[in-house]
């Protein structure tokens, strides 16, 4: 491959930085959600913790979900708009759910002491149906919204396993953020959740190729394979990491970070092959990233930003996770 | 209906809904500062001494982060769902126009949105685990974030109602100068008329919250402060306001005349056009019902010049908005002004002559204060309806048709989740209100719930960053 232009280049950097948003929102966003799906099987004291340890958090997280969008609707109108069409009722009750999910933080510690239970009720049901829904999406996206009786199925077993993955990245998390009794109970539900997402993502990994002739070309083929093993290899080896720390006394004590790092890694893995099942393509098979971008000139305009502002970004998000490191018993909501 | 009304209607809601809250926290944002601030500087000065002053005011600034953290979520939530809409109702738009409105749009989630969303957690649960400086600082950069938001989604709609700056290649619009696209000519006036708005809407909602503790006699301490300071705050800035409302309008009838002539119901150019006080204009049979009129005023405000000359709506073929929703919304803010006027002007002086004690304040005033609690809302919707509903038919005035842009999503689809966003939306408007009554009516219980803000001595603690 020859080097390209700047110009050229300009759409390569853009889908790179909108994969990079949305890769940051479902990690960071994922556990909030999983943990609001976790919700109801909490007591109401273990509610408020887990609550408590997704407050300071949820606000930025969701914001790299506004930037991802943003990056679509700025850097590539044309799939924008392709794309949102195609997906327009799941992304209306993927938003329904993000505003019961966001305004449930708020309003359960404000509301009359009577109405909390409802907001906790809609606190998982708005975290579930944005879960569901973003499974469904992912499911057509990589599927390019083909048409035929397997699409709907690949996207419905989507639909069902990035919720599970959800759920236990936010035992995880809670295995990281808190201890004693709600500490214990997130191990189990952990344990609960690792077989269906490892079920799931053997299952669409099976499937991905199956519905979509692109990307089994792009990966069943000498000498590409021996190299993409890799991904698959250690997404492997993380997630029988996971199983067995869940396993052991250490996952209480020190090692409490490491399964949700190790649920990190797996979601790092999982995007860098989508992503490279889907390049050059901002649409499989239908639009690629030069057919779809805005102009070399309002690119420039928008990077100059990206430039500046996003090492800052980074900077105030690791000082607010430094903030707010350590358990989150004590912390109550504002 | 045609999917292009449908489409409107959606995303009219959706900003309807959307206002709401970012007129609170930008204002807000500003008060929470000052009332950090004050709290500071009474601690501190006079030895510690004065320790009730300070603890005031540290109740209020407990008191409305908790407003302020309520609203801000509402704001983030619609401004989401906003971000969107833009391509499910409008891809055309951004087809067109994207070189111009994307980069502008990015800025404001890259500059703004991270920048608020990122400081909120510290300001809102760091109280006591960063140092008093840090703290002071993250409240600094929220109240800061959500007015540079204002300032780029203001740049974006101000270019939309008089674009400059660009230059239209194949069908597709290019950017000449950044600086004249950003500072735009309507951009200065409506950012301001924004800003003050905001203003508003807090001070009123600062008084009539206050105004319903006393009525109900559940006062904080802090209530009686609170409400000079929204009293203080909007005596000031209503004169303000209508001042560069004077402006805007001049502005607008530059630019936009069509617009104006919808305002006042003008469908004849004529030279002294008087001031309709009332009427119903019928864009059918184009002509007024039911007029009371005074002679010449409308010319003479508009144009500062008895006989000016003021443009009707007969001039613009069918290129201008429908006059009955113009004319009714600009009434509606401007009465709500001048409400506020009288209010804020009476209100303050007696304030004042009571010794700063709203127990001493006529009942009556106090049902007052309490029954314009939200009318900065009020005022700051139907504005917003006469700028937004006077550009049309077009998205971007004189250049680009809403109708060419708009998606072709199904109608019924639509349609559908339209009715899903107005049930939530009004759901959520009726919940926010009725939490603000009960925190209002509950305030020793809600400052109880954070444990965790223990009232930090300065100076005592790491520096954190």
């Amino acid at each position: 491959m020859t080097w390209m232009s700047f110009d050229a280049a300009l759409p390569v950097i853009f889908m790179a930085l909108m994969g990079l948003s949305m890769l940051v929102y479902v990690i960071s966003d994922g556990y909030d959600l999983g943990v609001g799906m976790l919700m109801h099987r909490a007591t109401a004291a273990e509610k408020d913790v887990m609550v408590a340890s997704i407050g300071p958090f949820w606000d930025a997280n969701e914001t790299w979900l506004v930037l991802g969008v943003g990056i679509l609707l700025v850097a590539f109108p044309k799939a924008h708009g392709l794309v949102l069409g195609e997906l327009y009722l799941p992304v209306t009750l993927m938003l329904i759910g993000l505003t019961l999910r966001g305004v449930a933080f708020d309003f359960r510690v404000k509301a009359k002491d009577t109405h909390k239970q409802t907001w906790d009720r809609l606190f998982f049901a708005g975290s579930t149906l944005a879960s569901v829904a973003q499974g469904w999406m992912l499911g057509r996206y990589v599927s390019g919204f083909g048409s035929g009786w397997n699409y709907p199925l690949f996207a419905a077993a989507i639909a069902v396993a990035l919720p599970m993955a959800y759920v236990l990245m936010g035992a995880a998390w809670l295995i990281m953020k808190t201890d004693g009794e709600l500490q214990e109970r997130a191990v189990q539900w952990a344990r609960i959740a690792w077989a269906p997402m490892v079920g799931g993502l053997l299952l669409i990994s099976m499937a991905t190729p199956w519905v979509s002739p692109t990307v089994r070309e792009r990966w069943f083929v000498l000498p590409e394979i021996i190299a993409l093993l890799a991904i698959p290899l250690m997404t492997g080896v993380s997630l029988l990491a996971v199983r067995g720390l869940l396993n052991t006394r250490h996952v209480r004590g020190p090692l409490c970070w490491l399964p949700f790092a190790l649920l990190v890694l797996v979601f790092v893995l999982g995007f860098l092959g989508l992503a490279y099942s889907i390049y050059p393509y901002v649409v499989l098979d239908q639009l690629t990233l030069w057919q779809a971008a805005s102009s070399p000139d309002a690119l420039k305009v928008i990077l100059f930003g990206v430039c500046i502002s996003v090492p800052a970004i980074a900077g105030y998000t690791v000082f607010s996770y430094r903030v707010f490191r350590g358990k989150a018993g004590e912390l109550k909501y504002a | 209906m045609d999917a292009l009304i449908l489409a409107r209607m959606q995303f009219a809601a959706n900003m309807t809904f959307h206002i709401l809250f970012p007129t609170i926290s930008i204002g807000m944002g500003w008060l929470l500062l000052f009332l950090r601030w004050r709290w500071l500087k009474t601690q501190r000065g006079e030895g510690g001494s004065d320790s009730a002053l300070a603890q005031g005011w540290l109740d209020a600034y407990r008191f409305w982060t908790k407003v302020f953290a309520l609203t801000f979520a509402l704001g983030v939530v619609s401004g989401i769902t906003m971000s969107f809409q833009f391509g499910t109702n409008w891809p055309g738009f951004m087809e067109r126009v994207g070189n111009i409105a994307g980069p502008l749009l990015g800025y404001e989630v890259l500059t703004a949105f991270f920048l608020e969303a990122g400081f909120l957690g510290i300001m809102l649960f760091g109280h006591g685990r960063v140092s008093e400086r840090v703290h002071l600082m993250a409240t600094f950069f929220v109240a800061f974030g959500t007015s540079l938001s204002a300032f780029w989604i203001l740049a974006l709609n101000s270019w939309m109602q008089t674009p400059a700056g660009h230059e239209i290649r194949d069908g597709v619009y290019h950017v000449q100068s950044w600086v004249a696209v950003i500072f735009n000519p309507s951009f200065p006036y409506r950012f301001t008329h924004m800003m003050l708005a905001s203003a508003l809407t807090c001070a009123f909602l600062l008084i009539g919250l206050s105004a319903w503790q006393v009525l109900k006699g559940v006062a904080q301490r802090s209530a009686p402060r609170v409400m000079r300071v929204g009293l203080t705050l909007a005596a000031l800035a209503v004169p303000l306001q209508i001042f560069v409302g004077d402006l805007h309008g001049l502005n607008t009838l530059h630019h936009q005349p069509a617009k104006i002539a919808a305002m006042e119901g003008v469908w004849e150019t004529e030279r002294g056009a008087p001031l309709l006080l009332f009427a119903i204009p019928d864009a059918v049979q184009r002509l007024n019902h039911f007029e009371i009129k005074i002679p010449r005023l409308a010319s003479l405000i508009l144009t500062h010049e008895l006989d000016g000359e003021i443009k009707g709506l007969n001039s613009f073929g069918d290129a201008h908005p429908p006059p009955l929703a113009m004319f009714f919304g600009f009434r509606v803010m401007v009465g709500m002004g001048v409400l506020m006027l009288a209010t804020s002007w009476l209100g303050w002086w007696l304030y004042r002559r009571s010794g700063w004690q709203p127990e001493r304040l006529p009942r009556l005033l106090l049902w007052l204060f309490a029954g314009m609690t939200f009318s900065g809302w009020v005022a700051t919707v139907a504005g917003w309806y006469v700028t937004e509903i006077g550009r049309q038919p077009f998205i971007v005035y004189g250049l680009v048709r809403t109708a060419d842009v708009v998606s072709k999503v199904p109608s019924a689809m639509i349609g559908l989740s339209l009715f899903m966003y107005v049930t939530l939306y009004l759901a959520l408007i009726v919940a926010y209100v009725a939490v603000l009554k009960y925190m209002a009516e509950k305030p020793e219980q809600v400052l109880q719930t954070d444990t965790g803000e223990q009232v930090a001595v300065p100076g005592l603690q790491g520096s954190g960053a």
